[in-house]
């Protein structure tokens, strides 16, 4: 077992360094709520079954994260505020391989 | 008017069951919901996905939860404010509630119990500058009425099932209908994908992809949209109707200015007892209330919806005498007349 550092900047501009395991099958999502890290409500909306982009963060550091699979990819498509680093939060798993990975989480839509 | 014992706002999984539990105690149920159809999130949101934490379902699909929901609780006959949204609560002098949707309809009620979810849904608005002043003057978030577009032309975004459908549908109804979409695949069951590619290539849908319409053009109602194709210029398509698709999201909406306390986006309850509001009379049940411990979870939106029903009938009834019975014991007997019930022991000598 082992916890990885994570940098999260919430919705308000602020840098969080977060440390989160990696042995409970948590995704990035469910850190940023176990931290309380965007109001409640306002995250994981459909519980992180990517449909519903209220978890959608841009990757600012350069870690090879998993491929998107097709559901998230349509669900980025139809999102709002989407950029070439957007990706959705309860598709990433934390792993050993992300440590270090810093995200900004997306506006309020 | 529409009168009853518990209006119940919001027809999710811990809504419906709340009927059942309200039957048994002979209370009647009347349910508003903003959506078109009972089930909430489940039936809403992902009516094909499995749940694997009901109790004695190892496994069961959301929109089969609601099915199963709708089977348990016909014969308390509830009644449906269904596709309105609750907007005002009055108290009434003699402690009852006057609940009013936003199309006007009232519902009198002795009780109130919110089961509204993560509340009621809205339609999702793209970041488009000028679109709400086009809002009811040519841009429609959703299709009430498929006879609007009659004869008319009509720009369809989004690239989800709704987008699909509606554009297949209106293709039937409108002179001219674009369908525009972000990328060039969708997201849609895949008989809906091909019957637009079907009628693209027969010129009874025009579509454009990847694009992404980047304004409305109009004075006081619709005539055209500006849309960009990715690395061209931009450019206007003449139309009537703008119709974005972009799917649902839950707002807490009215409700958060009844006079609850809120936290976290939730209504904050009395779990020690009864899931009552700290106005008395209004119960919050299932994922819209929080206490200590909270978990949105349905088994506990369940429980909850349980525990108020008794506590509501307390309230009616504050004098008469009550003890919960078992529905093996007791049977369950509708207001349709119906009766279910344990079938009987057979007692016969053996020669």
């Amino acid at each position: 077992m082992q916890d990885i550092n994570i940098k999260i900047t919430d919705r308000n501009g602020v840098t969080h360094d977060v440390v989160a395991p990696t042995d409970m099958a948590m995704n990035l999502m469910e850190v940023v709520r176990s931290y309380e890290l965007a109001e409640e409500g306002t995250i994981g909306v459909c519980g992180g079954m990517a449909m519903c982009a209220s978890c959608q963060c841009y990757v600012k550091s350069d870690h090879e994260l998993p491929e998107m699979t097709d559901d998230e990819d349509a669900m980025l498509a139809e999102a709002f505020n989407v950029e070439d680093n957007s990706r959705l939060g309860c598709q990433i798993q934390m792993t050993p391989e992300i440590d270090g990975l810093e995200v900004e989480l997306a506006p309020e839509s | 008017m529409i009168t009853t014992d518990i209006l119940i706002i919001g027809a999710g999984p811990t809504g419906l069951f709340t009927v059942f539990e309200a039957g048994l105690l002979k209370l009647k149920c009347h349910l508003i919901d903003a959506l078109a159809q009972p089930g909430g999130q489940c039936s809403e949101i992902y009516p094909k996905k499995p749940i694997y934490d009901i109790p004695a379902y190892p496994e069961i699909l959301a929109g089969d939860l609601t099915h199963k929901l709708m089977e348990q609780i016909k014969q308390f006959e509830p009644g449906f404010t269904l596709g309105e949204r609750a907007d005002t609560v009055e108290k009434q002098e003699d402690g009852t509630f006057i609940v009013t949707t936003n199309k006007g309809t009232k519902h009198h009620a002795k009780i109130v119990a919110i089961a509204g979810g993560l509340g009621s849904f809205e339609p999702r608005k793209p970041l488009i500058p000028n679109l709400v002043d086009f809002e009811d003057k040519g841009v429609e978030y959703i299709i009430k009425e498929p006879e609007l577009y009659r004869d008319k032309k009509v720009v369809i975004s989004g690239g989800g099932d709704s987008a699909l459908d509606w554009a297949i549908f209106l293709s039937d109804v409108a002179s001219e209908v674009t369908l525009i979409h972000r990328r060039n695949e969708f997201r849609g069951a895949l008989d809906s994908v091909e019957k637009v590619q079907e009628l693209k290539n027969l010129g009874k849908i025009n579509l454009i992809t990847p694009a992404e319409v980047k304004g409305i053009i109009g004075e006081g109602k619709v005539t055209g949209v500006a849309v960009e194709k990715k690395g061209e210029e931009p450019f206007i398509i003449d139309t009537d109707h703008f119709i974005p698709l972009f799917g649902l999201s839950p707002k807490l909406g009215p409700i958060a200015n009844w006079g609850l306390e809120i936290e976290k986006n939730a209504i904050k309850v009395n779990n020690a007892l009864d899931y009552q509001t700290n106005v008395p009379g209004i119960y919050a049940i299932g994922d819209v209330n929080t206490y200590p411990g909270k978990l949105k979870l349905i088994l506990c939106g369940f429980h909850e919806a349980t525990l108020m029903c008794q506590s509501a009938y307390k309230r009616i009834f504050p004098d008469k005498k009550y003890v919960m019975k078992y529905t093996t014991v007791g049977g369950v007997e509708g207001f349709d007349g119906t009766k279910k019930e344990a079938p009987k022991a057979v007692v016969k000598a053996i020669e």
